[in-house]
């Protein structure tokens, strides 16, 4: 579980890092991407985790037109902010429409996806029994942020979403067009929100507002990891996601939020800038 | 037809204006000088011309092509570089990779490798530093880097915002020397300076920008021997 939260918190931290800007309606894109893979399961009759080649390209191009279509237009007006609050609010927008959508067009009762593979699914680990798609899950997680970290350290494309995320204006003085890079840098957040969707699908159930729960979570890990750290958002999506299945072991469940969000305070005591933050203004 | 061609143009913040019908012209494999006080509008002037800032009025054209309305990207993609003021670097990023980022644009892509090289000859400290992040350089170290990751681009015309802000004396004349070697090269440049004796010295020509205007022009000799520069400007 702690995986997805921190594929979830990946996506985020990429926008933030990028556009610093607040993704509100994160949750909702992992929703949406949740509705594409059950879709894409149920009239393809694929494998959940074959899903992908059909979730990650589509929640890419989604991310992609709706920062460029959406999102743009904002920007330009405000672009002497540098954070800009408006925009924010534009993708809070984003969340309240995606979430009615789906309530419209899917209705809300509860799907899951029926003749699951995976369903249930647990192996012997010695005394502990791990469940198969949490498993791959935590293997999606580390793949993906690896895959991010690569793209970003050694690619074209990469170097300048880094550039632009440090200095927007000496970025586009390189030459460097500060909106296409938003809009690739949305684009990869919301499809590493679509690889965390297809790993979740197989074990959770998909309504319109599903993506409350991991939004919420993602903005705690997201800071407690550092603001734009790839592998603070996947450590600490897995400290939590282990405090909330360990937890429960020695108390009642609904203490393990107390302690997350204990954790979440001290860490801000301690080190505003979080787990693997670069003290570094942004 | 001239290499840069500023012609009358009004460059205004919000209500405020500070640039007032100013023209001025390059040629190509000049190095010109404009000089001026605090506020004197010279680096909004270049803003403008690398269309960080779009002029209120009139028109700039580069080899004949008119820019003013162009984006940045686009005007970096004509050869037109700016090295901005107090260098930007990418702070988090390694030198070889600010250097790398500096070739985005596609013509000078191409040649990365080539010019990576040329860099390194011309500094070669960078070299050894290049896998260092470039917020842990010291500032003249740092001003390399930004007129290192400025000739990545291949630039036709580098315009250069004060490079010797926040030197010693002892890396200024450095950093002057190296603008001199790039302009031998061929490179036009455009230097903006406070340090009016010594950006005076390797220049052709001068602009004087006082109060968003052109106050005086020509011959960078000429300017040097000038009795108002010498008393408003050098102290003499």
């Amino acid at each position: 579980m702690g995986s997805i939260y921190g594929l979830t918190a990946l996506g985020l931290t990429i926008i933030f890092g990028v556009l610093k800007v607040i993704n509100f309606a994160h949750g909702s894109l992992l929703m949406v991407g949740m509705y594409v893979a059950y879709w894409a399961i149920v009239f393809t009759g694929l494998h959940p985790y074959i899903s992908l080649i059909i979730v990650v390209p589509v929640m890419y191009f989604f991310g992609f037109y709706l920062q460029d279509i959406v999102i743009k237009p904002i920007f330009k007006a405000e672009k002497d902010v540098r954070e800009p609050i408006t925009v924010i609010i534009v993708t809070t927008g984003v969340w309240y429409i995606l979430d009615n959508l789906t309530l419209l067009i899917f209705g809300p009762q509860y799907r899951g996806i029926q003749d699951n593979p995976l369903r249930g699914k647990m192996i012997e680990f010695g005394e502990m029994m791990i469940s198969v798609p949490k498993l791959w899950g935590f293997v999606a997680a580390v793949i993906t942020a690896a895959a991010v970290y690569w793209f970003f350290q050694k690619t074209r494309m990469g170097r300048a979403i880094r550039a632009t995320s440090l200095d927007r204006e000496a970025a586009s003085l390189m030459g460097i067009n500060q909106f296409k890079v938003y809009n690739v840098a949305f684009g990869i957040g919301t499809a590493t929100a679509g690889i965390a969707a297809v790993t979740l699908v197989p074990f959770y159930n998909i309504f319109p507002t599903v993506g409350v729960l991991f939004d919420i979570k993602g903005f705690i890990i997201v800071v407690l990891g550092g603001l734009g750290s790839i592998g603070g958002a996947i450590l600490g999506g897995i400290i939590i996601g282990l405090i909330e299945s360990i937890g429960p072991q020695f108390m009642t469940a609904t203490w393990t939020e107390a302690i997350v969000y204990g954790l979440f305070l001290l860490v801000l005591f301690v080190k505003p800038s979080g787990l693997f933050g670069v003290k570094y203004d942004w | 037809m001239s290499f840069l061609e500023v012609k009358n143009i009004d460059v205004c913040y919000g209500d405020v204006q500070v640039i007032f019908g100013l023209s001025l012209k390059i040629a190509e494999g000049e190095v010109v000088s404009i000089i001026g006080g605090n506020g004197a509008g010279k680096s909004t002037l270049l803003k403008t011309i690398s269309g960080l800032m779009q002029p209120a009025k009139g028109e700039i054209f580069f080899q004949g092509n008119s820019i003013q309305t162009a984006p940045p990207e686009e005007i970096v993609e004509c050869g037109v570089i700016q090295i901005p003021e107090g260098r930007r670097l990418f702070a988090l990023m390694s030198v070889k990779d600010n250097l790398i980022v500096g070739a985005y644009n596609s013509r000078a892509d191409q040649h990365m490798n080539s010019t990576i090289e040329e860099v390194y000859t011309l500094f070669p400290l960078l070299r050894e530093r290049e896998s260092q992040l470039a917020m842990t350089l010291s500032g003249g170290e740092q001003q390399m880097v930004a007129i290192g990751r400025g000739l990545m681009a291949r630039p036709k015309l580098l315009m250069l915002d004060e490079p010797s802000l926040g030197l010693a004396p002892i890396l200024i004349k450095d950093i002057f020397q190296t603008v001199r070697k790039i302009a031998d090269q061929g490179t036009t440049v455009l230097l903006v300076e406070q340090d009016v004796k010594h950006s005076l010295s390797l220049s052709d020509r001068g602009y004087v920008l006082e109060h968003g205007r052109i106050a005086m022009e020509g011959p960078a000799k000429d300017l040097l021997d000038d009795p108002h520069i010498k008393t408003a400007y050098l102290g003499l």
